[in-house]
Parts: C-alpha cells; structure tokens; sequence
C-alpha cells in the first residue's frame, strides 16, 4: 500500500520509519507546515533528518501530501476537541478521493463519530482507527470480532500517565506535585499534561469505544461523558486505600446502560485493573464468553504506530 | 453472596406497639421463639406514630427461612409490622472523600450520609498528616442495602459536591464488585 502520513510527531514518525518493515511505501510525510511528497516512495531517512536539523520534513506544503498519490491516508495530526479541524478536513478530503483512512488521532471519531461514518458511507474508502484507543492493543479489532452487541460493557485504564502518577503516589507516599514532577523528568508525562490528569485523553478513548459499541443508535462525544481527573487527590486518599488492601486507579468505563464516565476509583490493590506503571488494560464483559482482559502498552510511537500498520494491513487494496 | 439458606443475617424490623403494658414483651416472645437472636431494641417511648402506636426497632439475627417464620409469628399475634426485612445491609462499600473534611464538619457529613440514604457508616479512617486543618481524608466504609448501592452513592456523591470535598468511589462493576 502506498501511505501519505499527516503529522510527524513521535506516532507519524514511527509509521513512517515502520512502514517498509510492513511492506508498504510511504509517498508522502508532513508536519505541520511542510512536507515531502514521492509518487515512487519518499526518502524516510532523508526526511526525518532534515526534520532534526532544519525544522521541516521537505519542501513541499502539506496540502501537496493530502493531494497526492496514495491508497491510505494516515491521520496522526495531534488531537484536537470540538470540529475536530484539521484532522476532520483531511478525513474527509481523502473519503471524497476514494482514499482509505487510518486514523491516530482522537479529534474525528471521539467528536464528530456520525459525520465521519457519513462521509464514509459515500465514499469507496475506509476508516478505521485502532491507534486511538489504547495504542498497540487490539481493542477495537476486539470489540470488531466479538461483534460490539455482544459486549455488554468495557471499563479499565486507557491513560499511562495518569496510572504512573497514581503507581508512584501509592508506592512513594508521596503527593501529586512531586510525582508529577518526576513522571516530567522521566518522559513519561508532557510538559502541559493537562489532558492526561484531568482525565480528557481517557475520555476521548472511552467516547470512541462507546461510538463502535452503541454507535448504530447514539452519537457520543466528550460533552457526553463524566469526567474527572487526578489533580486533587492528596497522598492521604492514597494511603487510606492501600491500607484496606485498595489502591486507586484513572477508571474509565462504558456501562451497560451506555454512559461513559472516567474518573479515580478505588480497586483492589492486587485486581487485574490496578495495572502498574505506564501499562493500560481493557476489560470486556462479553455475552457469551465472560470476561476479556487485554493490556499492554497504551502510548509511545512504535507501538501506536503498529496499531497503525496493523489496521492498514486490514484494507482491501 | 451464597443463595444458601441456613446463613444467618442481621435484620431489622419496625413495629408499632399499643401504649398498654407486657405489650414489648408480648412483641419479643414471637422473635426469640422462631430462633431469633435478639441484637438491640429501640423503644421510642414518647414517639407518637400517626396511628398514635408507639414505634420499636428491633434488630435480630435469623436466617432467611426463620425470619419469615418471625415476622408471621408477629402478624398472627396481632402486632403490627411496618417494615420487615427489607433492611438486611448485604452490600459493603468503601469509600474515600478527601478535602477540608475537618473544617467542614465530618460528623455532620457521615449523619448526613446516615440519614439521607439506605446505609449505615460502619467505619472510619482518617488522615490528616498536615494537621486537621489542611487537606485530609477519610476512608469509609458502608454497609448498604442489597440493591442500593447505586443510590447510596449518588447522594454521597451529592453531599461531597455540597461540601466541595473529592469523592473517590469503588469502582462496583467488575472485579471490584
């Protein structure tokens, strides 16, 4: 497959630098400003240096890589809230082209599910979106072989960031500042890690998960969810629940009833949920065959990157 | 929980009592004779229920089997039971709320969680380590209804938003259940 990938960030990177490895051609990378664009394939290597040194990937615009020739277009702009733009305009430019889409970023399918559905039912394309929940583990393939309406509800942690704060802050005794600090330090959370604490990231994971689950009847997006985030919970909440054997967890669930709701919760300190770490997990009650775990690596750009690849290998070419 | 019938439970029954004398004592032969074990009695003397009967509590160990055979035994002896039963606390829960929980009254707020919902306060943890006047938090546990946990904590969770304290609840689905 030839592959124009939008968005040189650590995942789009990633994608660009794996593809070969997957048999594919990348004829087209771009940030978001500049952009190299091949018919016969780019220059990977050559683009990601100039990237380090110059600041851009080529000397074309980016509008020239949605443009060009390609069979998938893979969407790993950094997620955006509310129209979803411009992840949203460069879905639905390459729908119109009969071009397939993998998408990586969030922003169209937690915000703008049903229009993204829309455009691909009129289109010879298709969307699919393994990277966004859950990084190199297959959930949403998941729910896809289980059928969505034989699972009755998915909770678990969707967020590395939060859950190494939460980790730390239990093991340490220490309280959230400093653990942040720290987790800064390490790589593990952003400089602005806003959307990770105040449990955003998880939400925008759980809202997609709901949309594949429920989305033949009912349209999420982020303003349909109970949020809340880890900013204010104190060492003492932490120490009070490993005392009684519990810790506490960035929990996001689609119930039964079909609400989404993220927030801290209290589980058994040794229960499959109270993953450690960066680590993320994802349970699944399913109809007829119980209850399905599935944890791994939730973030980071190779392994989003072969959720990426994961689903081009999936498209009909 | 077991189906098994022979597991003793804490139940609670309400009755209401005529103001004569021998009447509690006349109430309690049909408990301790159906193999009820007796846990407390709360005999509100000078509370009037709206039939003008004097309202009594009663706490009692049984199983499942013998507390109905308790609670007919007390209707065919012609007492009056207002509520059988339907207040045997099977489902625990914890609990942690965190914030100025001092200043803004814990016992208050844990009489408050006692009276506007179906459960009981059967714990409480506490830690303050910068001192009661900063940030602590308690841990609580709860002992609710069967069936009620979702209500119980949909009034915690409105009592904390009162008091601006952080609730962090159990996650009761899954294996946390």
């Amino acid at each position: 497959m030839r592959l124009a990938v939008l968005g040189a960030g650590a995942v789009g990177t990633a994608v660009a630098e794996l593809a070969a490895d997957y048999g594919h051609t990348v004829t087209a990378l771009a940030d978001s400003s500049s952009a190299v664009v091949d018919a016969d394939g780019i220059d990977v290597d050559a683009a990601l240096e100039s990237k380090r040194t110059d600041g851009f990937v080529g000397a074309d615009s980016p509008d020239a890589a949605l443009d060009g020739e390609y069979d998938v277009l893979v969407e790993a702009t950094p997620t955006t809230l509310g129209d979803a733009q411009p992840g949203f305009g460069h879905v639905r430019t390459a729908l119109e082209r009969d071009r397939h889409v993998v998408l990586a970023n969030k922003g169209p399918v937690a915000e703008r599910y049903a229009d993204v559905r829309e455009l691909e039912r009129e289109s010879e394309g298709e969307v699919l979106f393994e990277a966004t929940v859950g990084g190199a583990m297959p959930v949403l393939s998941t729910v896809a072989d289980f059928d969505s309406n034989h699972i009755t509800a998915v909770r678990g942690v969707l967020n590395g960031t939060a859950n190494f704060i939460l980790t730390r802050m239990a093991a340490e005794g220490l309280d959230y500042e400093h653990v942040l600090a720290e987790a800064q330090d390490l790589g593990v959370a952003e400089a602005d890690p806003t959307f990770d604490v105040d449990g955003t990231d998880a939400a925008l994971k759980f809202v997609i998960l709901a949309n594949v689950l429920r989305g033949n009847g009912r349209e999420y997006t982020l303003d349909d969810a109970a949020v809340e985030g880890i900013e204010d919970i104190p060492g003492s909440a932490l120490d009070l629940a490993t005392e009684d054997g519990r810790t506490v967890r960035l929990i996001g669930e689609v119930t039964a009833d079909g609400e989404v709701r993220v927030g801290p919760r209290l589980v058994p300190a040794n229960g499959t949920l109270a993953v450690t770490g960066t680590n993320n997990i994802v349970q699944f009650e399913t109809e007829h065959a119980g209850r399905l775990n599935v944890s791994g690596r939730g973030a980071g750009g190779p392994e989003t990157a072969t959720a990426v690849l994961a689903d081009v290998g999936r498209l009909d070419e | 929980m077991s189906d098994s019938t022979d597991e003793v439970r804490a139940y609670t029954v309400r009755l209401e009592l005529v103001d004569e004398p021998g009447e509690l004592l006349r109430a309690l032969h049909p408990i301790a004779d159906n193999g009820g074990n007796l846990l407390s009695i709360f005999h509100e003397r000078g509370n009037l229920t709206p039939r003008g009967h004097i309202p009594v509590e009663v706490d009692l160990e049984a199983t499942p089997e013998r507390f109905d055979e308790i609670v007919d035994a007390l209707r065919d002896a012609g007492i009056n039971v207002i509520q059988a039963g339907t207040q045997h606390y099977s489902e625990s829960l914890t609990i942690i709320v965190s914030g100025h929980i001092v200043d803004t009254d814990l016992s208050n707020t844990l009489s408050r969680i006692q009276q506007s919902t179906d459960a009981t306060v059967t714990d409480l943890s506490l830690s303050a380590p910068e001192g009661t006047e900063d940030v602590s938090s308690a841990r609580l546990r709860l002992a609710a209804e069967e069936g009620k946990t979702e209500s119980t904590l949909s009034t915690v969770r409105s009592i904390a938003d009162e008091k601006d304290l952080r609730l962090i609840e159990p996650l009761t689905a899954g294996d946390a259940a």
